[in-house]
């Protein structure tokens, strides 16, 4: 997150985080069988602690329609309990929710120093050529977003790329193209995975 | 005697993470069955024995950790386990929970015994999703089976276990805001005291345990605390995973002993520096503590040993860098991160981390300033000790400890305008947006 916004440290589009409020959006309500889910995970919590499930409440209206809007959220407070701001101040703060729509698959770049030392800035910039945009940007027609996030856990395994919720592990700069195009052709099924549960 | 790995021995093999294989060849739930026959202030003495201290970065003894639960309380008590693994060079309880979650759920079942507690909250970080599927199925099986749920195996405690996905927030790993992340609120941490071990989750007693701690529980139960001690140095036992990337032929993670060096942990089991260029440096607990040098290494890697040799094992993230690494560039990178990181709740920690980016970034530019050195010392030192939890400290580590051992590579970079490192070694490097 960024606090200031309007200070000139790094290129305008580095921030990822946006002050203005999100869009009101379509008129929003959960699926019956995600409002099915989110009654069982609440169940999970003490009755009086509703608010725990939000998070949970969020990832489920956000792969409902993609991203978050003010219709969705004003609806994850409804079922929650809370206000609105409660909710956007939760929204606001964790990165992997967006308020603005997002392509098809969300390309999350880890930048941080062990994915670094082994390349992961050419690899970014090998997308960013690819697909002609630059980081924190989606494609003309939606299919990517490109995003470059802080440490993902899999430093042995480095450059690694998150794909929505499935990983790319040691993707080398000279095969960004080919792992577009094969993402392209195939979806997540092409992603190499991790590693460590590849028998299942 | 070489070290025989007990946390992952098998995480090679296929199946390894089944509740089948786990009872087959890892005594399963042998260590809950013998727990449930003993007191829970015994189980928390046979920790305390063993002298198994948190995995997650302090090093405080798991024992004592919960033996400050209250007690005599009409609350209901909670654990939570920190799965919210997202320090920067470490992965070491990703191999755990996917290819041994049952050593985890087993862990918890025993912990909450031990404390009380009816209730164990396991807190992802959200970028997990594919381990968190593995994990909930196991638990799914481990409830069929009946080492959870309502009166597990027939001792009459019951035991919930219930996976909590995060969304991508490194602060949620401190243990006080991890628990408002999972009340549903920000990830920032309270003013302790009251520590969580009195008012934590729901304001309720609560114990915040690491993954690999708890692993390290049914282990403890079941072969004692004295076997437990002596896998390592005194004060150290036990195993101890180490997680090894950065430039080095084979980064993993490895189990060792506290006793091994970390020079045999970068050159014997890491197989050593890729393409055999020179060691320049070498960050042995994640990106939050000072480096180490070549001359350095020859030490255990125990919390103890490593703290005296000016560094801290911390999560034992041991990041290795051979001699194309720029100093203010690795600075630059790590602030980036604390900068994008920090919860914002203190302004020392909000302010001055993205104060010191811009001034790295700015040195790293080559348009640094004689006295940018200076204030990025005074900066630092103003967020060191300042802030409510250890993030502020950490933030200013990368700074402190390159300029320390490295001041003439940042008093290049402002008298030269660039980055002194030999060109083709800085094409080879990953370059940073906005540099050179």
């Amino acid at each position: 997150m960024s606090f200031h916004p309007r200070m000139d440290y790094a290129p305008a589009k580095f921030h990822q985080s946006a002050r203005a409020l999100p869009e009101e959006g379509e008129p929003f309500a959960y699926t019956p069988e995600n409002q099915a889910k989110f009654d069982a995970c609440v169940k999970r919590y003490p009755p009086d602690q509703r608010k725990s499930a939000i998070l949970y409440a969020l990832y489920l209206a956000q792969g409902q329609q993609g991203s978050l809007t003010r219709a969705a959220m004003d609806h994850v407070a409804t079922q929650i309990g809370c206000t609105a701001a409660e909710v956007e101040d939760v929204v606001s703060y964790y990165t992997m929710f967006f308020t603005k729509p997002v392509g098809k698959y969300v390309l999350y770049v880890c930048r941080t120093l062990s994915c670094a030392l082994v390349g992961a800035e050419r690899v970014t910039e090998e997308l960013e050529a690819a697909l002609g945009i630059q980081r924190g940007e989606t494609d003309p027609d939606g299919t990517f977003t490109l995003v470059e996030v802080e440490c993902l856990g899999a430093c042995d395994r480095a450059p690694v790329v998150m794909v929505n919720d499935g990983w790319q592990e040691r993707l080398s700069p000279d095969r960004v193209r080919q792992f577009l195009d094969d993402l392209r052709a195939r979806g997540e099924a092409s992603l190499s995975g991790c590693h460590l549960c590849k028998e299942r | 005697m070489p070290y025989e790995p007990v946390l992952t021995r098998h995480v090679n093999e296929p199946q390894s993470y089944t509740l089948d294989f786990y009872l087959k060849h890892q005594r399963g739930y042998e260590g809950l069955r013998k727990a449930l026959t003993l007191q829970p202030h015994d189980i928390i003495e046979q920790v305390k024995a063993s002298g198994l201290r948190g995995r997650g970065g302090a090093g405080f003894p798991t024992g004592l950790k919960w033996q400050f639960v209250l007690k005599d309380t009409p609350k209901p008590k909670y654990l939570c386990c920190n799965a919210d693994e997202s320090e920067p060079g470490t992965f070491k309880d990703h191999v755990l929970m996917e290819r041994n979650p049952h050593l985890l759920i087993e862990g918890c079942a025993i912990a909450c015994y031990a404390i009380g507690a009816k209730v164990a909250y396991i807190y992802i970080r959200g970028e997990f999703y594919h381990v968190q599927q593995v994990l909930e199925a196991e638990i799914e099986k481990a409830y069929t089976a009946g080492y959870l749920g309502k009166n597990i195996l027939g001792s009459g405690s019951d035991c919930d276990v219930y996976v909590h996905r995060g969304a991508g927030a490194y602060e949620a790993g401190e243990e006080t805001a991890l628990i408002e992340s999972l009340e549903g609120k920000r990830a920032q941490p309270r003013i302790k005291p009251p520590f969580p071990a009195v008012a934590g989750l729901y304001h309720c007693p609560t114990a915040v345990n690491n993954v690999e701690t708890l692993c390290n529980v049914p282990l403890i139960v079941l072969n004692g605390p004295e076997w437990f001690a002596s896998l390592g140095p005194e004060k150290n036992g036990g195993p101890k995973l180490f997680c090894i990337s950065g430039h080095v032929k084979t980064p993993g993670v490895y189990e060792a002993s506290m006793h091994t060096t970390l020079r045999q942990l970068i050159f014997d089991h890491a197989g050593g520096m890729m393409d055999d260029r020179p060691l320049k440096a070498v960050i042995p607990g994640g990106s939050s503590v000072p480096l180490l040098l070549p001359d350095q290494l020859d030490v255990p890697s125990s919390f103890d040993s490593i703290q005296k040799a000016g560094s801290l094992l911390g999560s034992a993230g041991i990041i290795v860098m051979n001699d194309t690494v720029c100093m203010v560039w690795l600075a630059m990178n790590l602030l980036h991160f604390y900068r994008h990181e920090s919860c914002g709740k203190c302004t020392p920690c909000r302010e001055g981390t993205d104060w010191l980016f811009k001034l790295l970034r700015r040195i790293e530019s080559g348009e640094g300033r004689p006295k940018d050195l200076d204030l990025l010392f005074g900066v630092s030192s103003n967020i060191v000790g300042k802030t409510l939890c250890a993030f502020g400290d950490a933030a200013a580590t990368p700074v402190l400890s390159t300029m320390k051992v490295f001041r003439a590579e940042y008093e290049a970079h402002v008298r030269e305008g660039r980055c002194t490192l030999p060109a083709e070694w800085r094409a080879r490097q990953p370059v940073f947006a906005g540099a050179h």
